[in-house]
């Protein structure tokens, strides 16, 4: 049985690139708490991670998002989207879930480490 | 201005237009006790006018950058004191069109923002560091 490292490690990899490019999408919608007619934007991770992993995508090509816009709980007066609670939830999820990506990767790499060495 | 090339440099901005906000909001509150001869020369408070700026090479990422800084519209309060040596002929001066609560409120509003972002900068940097020690 032979297991490719690419095909192992692909999804986590797909992941993890995925949750640094929202990571990023966050981060600037928190930067723009405070700018009028600022539109809040995010992608559904879940749909374009199926994407980026599934038949369609070309291998080696890195993962883009299409973006949308979040629809505000609240409207604020000056046009502007941003709801900081709801972005930091997201931002701390986010982070949460990119260190899980992270923390499998390294013990798929250090299971195979293991494998090489022998001990 | 340079180009927006990365997540920290969206933080950068961001951060520095908040501290041009406060900046004035400093500004203001020292001016907030200043009379003058006349109405045309009383201090108005100053305020930066937000804009949300977009990186030329990738279509998610936004900062937020100050266009320009404005005086607000307010008309100063007329006082009747004829004993200061500004007072015009009538023996009115106006003093500064700044109101301090609401001075208070925008800095704190800045300070909050600025911490926001300063936050998720931090977070950022401590999740790349650890993605370069991979496999370690």
């Amino acid at each position: 049985m032979t297991v490719s490292f690419r095909d192992s490690i692909a999804l986590h990899a797909n992941a993890l690139s995925l949750r640094e490019k929202r990571n990023e999408i966050l981060a600037s919608n928190i930067a723009n708490a405070a700018t009028p007619n600022f539109q809040a934007r995010d992608f559904d991770f879940e749909a374009e991670l199926a994407r980026a992993s599934g038949p369609a995508a070309s291998q080696g090509s890195g993962v883009d998002a299409t973006l949308g816009y979040r629809v505000p709980v609240n409207r604020s007066l000056d046009g502007n989207t941003v709801e900081l609670s709801v972005e930091q939830m997201e931002f701390s999820e986010n982070t949460l879930r990119y260190q899980t990506s992270l923390a499998f990767i390294n013990r798929r790499i250090s299971g195979l480490m293991t494998a090489i060495k022998g001990e | 201005m340079n180009d927006i090339k990365n997540v920290f440099d969206v933080g950068a901005r961001a951060m520095s237009a908040q501290m041009v906000r406060i900046n004035t909001v400093a500004s203001n509150l020292a001016n907030a006790g200043t009379v003058s001869g006349s109405a045309d020369t009383a201090f108005r408070a100053l305020r930066p006018v937000f804009e949300t700026e977009f990186s030329n090479s990738s279509d998610s990422l936004a900062t937020t950058d100050v266009s320009e800084i404005v005086m607000l519209d307010r008309e100063p309060e007329r006082l009747f004191r004829p004993d200061n040596p500004l007072a015009d002929k009538d023996g009115f001066v106006y003093s500064a069109a700044v109101n301090t609560e609401e001075e208070m409120v925008e800095m704190t509003e800045a300070s909050r923002q600025y911490q926001n972002t300063l936050e998720a900068m931090s977070t950022l940097r401590t999740l790349m560091a650890r993605t370069v020690q991979m496999g370690s």
